[in-house]
């Protein structure tokens, strides 16, 4: 209701309250970073004790919170939230809507994750971090002595209620927010990807929550989910745990398909190669994504029919991805294609992935996985996807769209310095990973014995982590130099072809003074190419509806990580209060009207969201 | 500039795997997958690489396209303004890219199920004549049944070789998996069922063993050992461990069988005799390693004795520095290293 | 002014604004995720139900006339909940208010009769959440439904509450429409504890 939206707002408070999709978006890729570098220095210290045989530099309990931390950290704290904060930051832009579907419960996503966040490493510096892997299988993780399995469990089920509703939002923003004109086979490849993708969250995260739940359970009030001398079974954790996990790995994996769709294309100047089979595509791999978990229990003993059934569903799976592969290559074909910084990670993405989807087919076998399971094989496989893919897509899109999201250029030089050592240091560091597997290696060992054949593979793979190290901090010099003399970016730096290069660098707070009327695929190249110096509007100037800043999502988000805390500690009292801190939160949010405010017309600058 | 560096990157990946193999070869030849010796792992391995050889083809289609693409696609400096032809797609390539991985794929599928059907046959009802052997996890060491024997041992798998041993798998902590690189694939031991395998040795050797599943700090030292032999040496060697005296041969032995009756064997199990909290020492003379994972001298066993923590953190059985002095520890490594049942 | 107000809304007035649309929309996905949530829940049950650690069987257990109760008690507010939804779309507030007050009363009788079952249970039996994984899964499914059940109550008497007096417009809607879906999905929930748990448990 507030008449003047530029009223001078303290910062810190601005932050905390915000409810603008841009803002969250950074926040969401500033803690994404921080987990990245963090879950990343860990990675070093495992490769550090792994150097050498029989090597002693953090030990055997320290080692299994490493890698514990490394890989949930990695896939919850960073892969995540990174990509939810592209998805923030682009999808709204993309589609020509001033605002999510639902501002309030964007910001209390965040703010439950980050919440999630800090408890889960709260673990380092009170008693332990937990130990029992990424995937926490019991009666490991409900045995696992001291509170460090505890904050893990607390950590991840908070945080994953963030996740959760942050897909909703997404799946409501895309369905109802378009503008006009903006059909369903008019989306950006990254809006379609992401959307699939907040399908895929809201139908997997739940059977996460439950396997939290009976964890938690079963280490806080004694109940025998998992405890076989009292007729629990601990394999329905990891049918769980795999229902979840497996759509996981295509929650993180398919919206970077989609950024290499667009960076791809924008530098091949190319239109996608077959749109229409890249959409098909990407949900046939959302829908196969649920109908494969098995496959990481082949081991378990399900028997020969069930083994065999979820293969040949795995082994499905990468004709999709194959016609993925080959659509980017033809996007390129016939092209111009450049090569900045971004569009080297998307093309060194190609060969990367495509060796991890290889290993990927030959793991789908049942007899060979009973070698590759839980062998360094597959730590090289999952690792030549989600780096060579998820990761080499992150920071293709962070190259991309910073220009978008911050209004200054990176620099390219530091750029292609990061690419080169990363994309050496990576394939050193995981492709010899296969051959230690192979060769006998289980993974997860903190180490290994000398006089078994181990020894170079692992050196080399350490220093091909520390190559990635390096580029990393290369990165981060680039982002610091930036941040203090970066060169302005003009709105459309790289002649992009979708909605957001069609507004100013960074995107105003309303994104479009006027709604822009979409008059085909890559909506801003159509109307470049027809000589048009912006979109044609969609409605006539008005004042403009903006939804009001709140500080209840941090409040609320607090209440369940004092919640979360207390628990561990079974402090019931202290535990109880802060449910109750959350629920007055809802309460209130139920019980005020937010009716928002409006920016006058009259106040838009005179060319609104045109750009130039 | 940039036509070196992609020049680099080609030589770069190839000499990669060079290097691996190279350096490396194939592994230890008692550990690795890649020299199978045993009728599971040579079905395995074959699958692998006729995965692999399959794969390297589609990698090579991939790798040609992407190489003309990178050469002939790229766009020739900053004023280099011309806008390609806007191709929306070609529905026979797309069709041609569906369907051939689909025939692969099949090519795969079928002795793929094939495989996963014949590692099972058997498991559930093993012939009359077969040898079965109860193998049971703990943290962090390996205990094998042979019921039919009446055998109980640890560490060390005792098994002939030239037919198919069946195995009932199982786990009396948390999760385990059972794994024989050289001889066959791996399998979990749950702890709330059952799983079984087979497994057949070609050739008597020895061959390594790991735990494959995270069990806990001391995951990594989970190793044993499996010792296949010819039938009749099989046959031997279960007889003697049928009939293993646990009888001390010196003054000091028996010293030491006195301190074991006191302090170990509410745990350690010789000839029977015992409980089985922890490894069965029946046959501790004759294991190469001491825990699985130490050198088998006097001074390895007194070390472990005293502090085993420090060689397996996180392991159950207690140290026993403080409780026994320099003597003791002779007398009891005596004792032990005189339970064996192979000259 | 307000009379005024309702006879100008729409015919369904829960979705007749964007941010009607949107939370209509999203409710559903909403509901999707618990679906998974329950089914989850369903499936442990299943894998358990006969893991009752040499204590007290299912069959021995329940009581049906005692759950068939409850369950005419939840059905018939699912029913009422219709009538007070079918009230909102023709703009009748004060009908709507009254089928959802008696809504939140058979509610409140169904967890009456839950919290006396498990009491029963607990102290007749011996039957707890620690005696065995059946027990573990029995009331971590069953009691899920009832936080649920309980969820709602505390909801709806919020929503009654604070718009008891300004009465109905195109933003109070679309909440008291979104309660009714939330209300019908638990009933649903129920049928399904009711043959899985109940009717399973003593027959199968």
């Amino acid at each position: 209701m507030s008449a003047h939206a530029y009223k001078k707002k303290n910062p810190i408070w601005d932050w905390l309250t915000t409810v603008d999709h841009k803002k969250i978006g950074i926040l969401y890729l500033v803690s994404g970073a921080f987990f990245f570098l963090l879950g990343g220095l860990e990675a070093i210290l495992l490769r550090v004790q792994l150097l050498y045989p029989e090597f002693d530099f953090v030990g055997a309990a320290t080692f299994n919170q490493l890698l514990t931390m490394h890989g949930t950290t990695m896939i919850f704290l960073a892969a995540m939230p990174l990509i939810f904060g592209f998805m923030n930051a682009i999808i709204p832009l993309q589609i020509g809507a001033r605002d999510v579907a639902f501002p309030f419960v964007n910001s209390l996503g965040f703010w439950l994750f980050s919440a999630g966040g800090i408890l889960l490493n709260l673990g380092w510096f009170m008693g332990g971090a937990p130990d029992a892997g990424w995937t926490g299988y019991a009666p490991l993780s409900t045995t696992s002595p001291g509170n460090g399995v505890d904050f893990y469990v607390l950590g991840l089920q908070i945080s994953g209620i963030g996740t959760l509703i942050g897909g909703i939002n997404f799946l409501v923003t895309i369905i109802n927010m378009r503008a006009p004109g903006m059909t369903f086979m008019r989306m950006p490849l990254f809006t379609w990807s992401s959307f699939i993708t907040s399908g895929l969250i809201l139908f997997a995260f739940p059977a996460l929550t439950i396997g939290l739940a009976l964890l938690m359970f079963d280490r806080l009030f004694g109940t025998q989910f998992f405890a076989a001398e009292a007729g629990g079974n601990p394999i329905i954790y990891e049918h769980l745990f795999w229902i979840f996990g497996h759509p996981e790995v295509y929650i993180l994996v398919l919206p970077v398909f989609g950024m290499f769709s667009e960076i791809i294309a924008t530098f091949a100047r190319k239109r996608l190669f077959g749109y229409s089979a890249m959409v098909f595509a990407t949900a046939l791999i959302g829908f196969l994504g649920f109908m494969v978990w098995v496959h990481h229990m082949f081991t378990v003993g399900l028997g020969p029919i069930a083994n065999s059934i979820f293969a040949v569903a795995t082994m499905l799976i990468a004709v999709p991805t194959g016609v993925k592969i080959f659509n980017w290559l033809f996007t390129m074909w016939g092209g111009k294609v450049s090569f900045p910084t971004a569009n080297l990670f998307a093309v060194g993405f190609i060969p990367s992935f495509v060796l991890g989807g290889m290993t990927g087919v030959m793991l789908s076998v049942p007899p060979a996985d009973y070698q590759y399971h839980d062998s360094y094989f597959v730590v090289a496989h999952f690792h030549y996807v989600i780096v060579g893919g998820v990761v080499f897509g992150l920071f293709a899109g962070f190259y991309y769209w910073w220009p978008k999201i911050f209004g200054t250029m990176l620099n390219e030089f530091l750029g292609k310095l990061h690419f080169w050592l990363f994309f050496i240091g990576f394939h050193l560091t995981f492709f010899p990973m296969h051959f230690l597997g192979l060769m006998g290696m289980p993974r997860r060992v903190y180490t290994y014995l000398s006089g078994q054949s181990l020894d170079e593979a692992n050196f080399a793979a350490s220093i091909g982590a520390f190559l990635m190290g390096i580029a990393t901090i290369i990165m981060v010099w680039n982002i610091i130099q930036t941040a203090i003399k970066g060169k302005k970016a003009g709105n459309d730096p790289w002649d992009g072809r979708t909605l957001e290069w069609a507004i100013s660098s960074p995107a105003p707070e309303y994104n479009f003074a006027q709604t822009p009327l979409i008059r085909g695929l890559d909506a801003w190249w159509l109307e470049k190419r027809a000589g048009n110096k912006g979109m044609v509007p969609a409605e006539p100037l008005d004042d403009i509806h903006m939804p009001d800043a709140s500080i209840l999502p941090f409040i609320m988000s607090l209440g369940l990580f004092i919640a979360g805390l207390a628990a561990i500690y079974s402090m019931w009292v202290i535990a109880i209060g802060g449910l109750v801190l959350t629920v007055v939160g809802m309460v209130i949010r139920s019980v005020i009207d937010y009716h928002g405010y409006h920016i006058h017309k009259e106040d838009l600058p005179a060319e609104g969201g045109k750009g130039k | 500039m940039q036509m070196k560096r992609w020049k680099n990157v080609w030589r770069f990946l190839p000499l990669l795997s060079v290097i691996a193999l190279t350096l490396t070869g194939c592994g230890n030849e008692q550990l690795t997958a890649l020299l199978p010796k045993g009728e599971g792992a040579e079905m395995q391995f074959n699958l692998m690489m006729l995965s692999l050889y399959i794969m390297i083809g589609v990698f090579v289609v991939v790798a040609l396209i992407y190489t003309i693409v990178l050469l002939r696609f790229r766009r020739r400096g900053e004023d280099d303004n011309e806008i390609p032809e806007q191709t929306e797609g070609n529905v026979v390539l797309e069709i041609l890219w569906t369907t051939v991985p689909i025939i692969l794929l099949l090519i795969l599928a079928v002795p793929t199920v094939m495989a996963t059907f014949a590692l099972d046959e058997g498991t559930d009802n093993p012939p009359e004549d077969a040898l079965v052997i109860k193998v049971t996890a703990h943290q962090y060491w390996w205990e094998f049944e042979y019921p039919d024997l009446e055998i109980k041992t640890s560490q060390d798998l005792y098994m002939p070789t030239g037919e198919r041993v069946y195995f009932e798998l199982a786990s009396k902590d948390v999760l385990h998996s059972f794994w024989v690189p050289t001889l066959g694939g791996k399998m979990d031991t749950n702890t709330a069922t059952v799983n079984k395998m087979w497994l057949n040795a070609n050739e008597p050797g020895t061959y390594y063993g790991k735990c494959a599943e995270l069990c806990g700090p001391s995951h990594a030292l989970m190793d044993f050992k499996v010792i296949a032999q010819e039938r009749e040496d099989f046959d031997a060697w279960a007889e003697k461990m049928q009939n293993a005296s646990s009888q001390a041969a010196t003054d000091q032995a028996q010293q030491g069988e006195e301190l074991f009756a006191n302090s170990c064997i509410g745990c350690h199990a010789v000839g029977g005799e015992g409980g089985n909290t922890g490894p069965s020492l029946t046959n501790f003379g004759d294991r190469e390693m001491v825990a699985g994972i130490l050198e088998h001298t006097d001074e390895n066993i007194k070390a472990w004795i005293a502090e085993p923590g420090e060689y397996k953190p996180g392991n159950n059985m207690p140290a026993f520095g403080d409780q026994l002095n320099d003597e003791e520890l002779d007398a009891l490594v005596a004792y032990l290293n005189g339970l064996k049942v192979e000259e | 002014m307000r009379a005024e107000e309702m006879s100008k809304l729409p015919a369904n007035p829960e979705r007749a604004t964007l941010d009607g649309k949107n939370k209509f929309l999203g409710f559903w996905f909403f509901l999707g995720g618990e679906t998974v949530l329950f089914a989850s829940l369903f499936g442990v049950y299943l894998g358990l139900r006969n893991a009752t650690n040499g204590g007290v069987t299912s069959n021995e257990l329940f009581e049906l006339p005692l759950v068939f109760i409850a369950t005419m008690l939840l059905l018939t507010s699912s029913l009422t909940s219709v009538f007070a939804t079918m009230a909102l779309k023709t703009n009748h507030f004060k009908r709507m208010i009254g089928w959802f007050v008696v809504t939140a009363l058979l509610g409140l009788a169904f967890l009456g009769l839950e919290i006396y079952e498990f009491n029963h249970y607990v102290h007749e039996y011996g039957h707890t959440m620690q005696s065995s994984a059946w027990g573990s899964a029995f009331y971590t499914l069953v009691g899920t439904h009832g936080a649920h059940v309980t969820a709602g109550i505390i909801w709806i008497a919020l929503l009654i509450f604070r718009n008891m007096r300004r009465g109905m417009d195109l933003y109070t809607a679309p909440k008291f429409y979104l309660f009714a879906l939330y209300w019908h999905f638990i009933d649903v929930v129920w049928i399904f504890i009711f043959t899985v748990v109940y009717l399973m448990g003593k027959v199968g």
